[in-house]
């Protein structure tokens, strides 16, 4: 077995003892959090609803393919696999699309082949940047946000074609 | 709102693309979408629930406070204006720990907390080059476990879902270094 196969119950055991040992109420964590982790799964549920169709309405009449066909010159030249295109655009604007766009990617290719390997790499390693940076910003009362967009999405571009690099090689 | 043009959009290209070619039966389609989505959240929902748990334990043992004050020193390096004031460094460091231990609602308050207090040290409307920094470190997303994507692709059937994390670990890395250096270049060129 992969060392990562006894990650969960290692994790899981260390933070428990380590809770434990500041008589910290183990069990009512756990399960406040899982109600906090349902709750979660309600908000983000009308999303998946909503964007997965579209997903499919996007495939079904063929708009996905055309897109993927024009965009697939530029993706290749950063080294990103053209199949992985759907998620690149969609990952900078909302996290919940993402999520559905890279269910949609993984279930395609299955999650083990290196197109789904590679999804999963991007999708862990990039964040909603236009989210975060309207969020962070409208809370600090900032207008003039200079070079924080460019050099997010610079991050990010690196970040899709450092997946597509790594998830081949790791 | 951006998210309302974007769906929009999206459903109008494929019914203008259905229309010019010969596209599959867009009504089923659509339907097909929607029950699917169902049936990701049904088999995310285990995992997801798992890992809210774990992350609350972190929380109350300590152990997320633990890993910011080891982090005080390195954020000092990176943010040193915002590191003269206590409190906002405490916020930073809670801010990036959070982040690294896939605790997204807990980062979002605390980075907020930070930037305006670095607004209040700058004043004005205007993004310092450390508010920016900040900004570009959380739209980076340095994760040390990524459980949502593992919650993922186990949900649809891995065979090790987490062996992805030395290539999430150094992509991470790549993406931050980036950012941080077109950062440290536009400064420049955005007075």
């Amino acid at each position: 077995m992969a060392l990562t196969g006894y990650l969960i119950p290692a994790l899981l055991l260390g933070v428990s003892v380590l809770a434990l040992g500041r008589r910290v109420d183990l069990y009512s964590a756990l399960l406040e959090g899982g109600q906090r982790g349902l709750e979660l799964v309600k908000t983000v549920l009308p999303a998946l609803v909503m964007l997965l169709t579209a997903v499919e309405l996007l495939r079904a009449s063929g708009a996905a393919a055309l897109l993927t066909r024009l965009l697939s010159p530029a993706a290749r030249l950063l080294g990103i696999p053209p199949e992985t295109l759907p998620l690149v655009l969609i990952r900078p604007l909302s996290g919940s699309a993402a999520l559905a766009v890279g269910a949609d990617l993984m279930a395609a290719y299955g999650p083990d082949s290196l197109i789904g390997r590679t999804v999963a790499v991007m999708m862990g390693s990039t964040e909603t940047t236009f989210y975060t940076v309207s969020v962070y910003f409208a809370a600090a009362g900032v207008k003039r946000t200079r070079y924080a967009v460019p050099a997010a999405l610079i991050a990010d571009l690196t970040g899709f074609a450092a997946a597509s690099l790594l998830a081949r090689l790791l | 709102m951006a998210m309302s043009y974007i769906w929009a959009l999206l459903v109008g290209l494929s019914l203008v693309c259905a229309l010019a070619g010969d596209g599959g039966d867009l009504s089923r389609a659509a339907l097909a979408g929607a029950g699917r989505a169902v049936e990701l959240g049904i088999s995310l929902t285990g995992s997801l629930c798992l890992w809210s748990g774990f992350s609350l334990v972190l929380e109350r043992s300590g152990l997320r406070a633990g890993l910011g004050r080891l982090l005080a020193p390195l954020l000092g390096r990176l943010f040193p204006k915002a590191a003269r004031d206590e409190a906002v460094l405490g916020a930073l460091c809670g801010n990036v720990t959070a982040n690294l231990l896939g605790l997204g609602n807990a980062a979002t308050p605390l980075g907020i907390e930070a930037l305006r207090g670095m607004q209040a040290q700058s004043g004005g409307d205007r993004a310092s080059d450390e508010m920016c920094r900040l900004v570009v470190l959380n739209t980076a997303s340095v994760q040390l476990l990524p459980t949502t994507v593992a919650a993922l692709r186990g949900s649809l059937g891995s065979a090790a879902p987490f062996d992805i994390l030395p290539a999430v670990w150094l992509c991470s890395l790549f993406s931050v270094g980036a950012g941080l250096g077109a950062a440290a270049l536009l400064r420049r060129l955005w007075p």
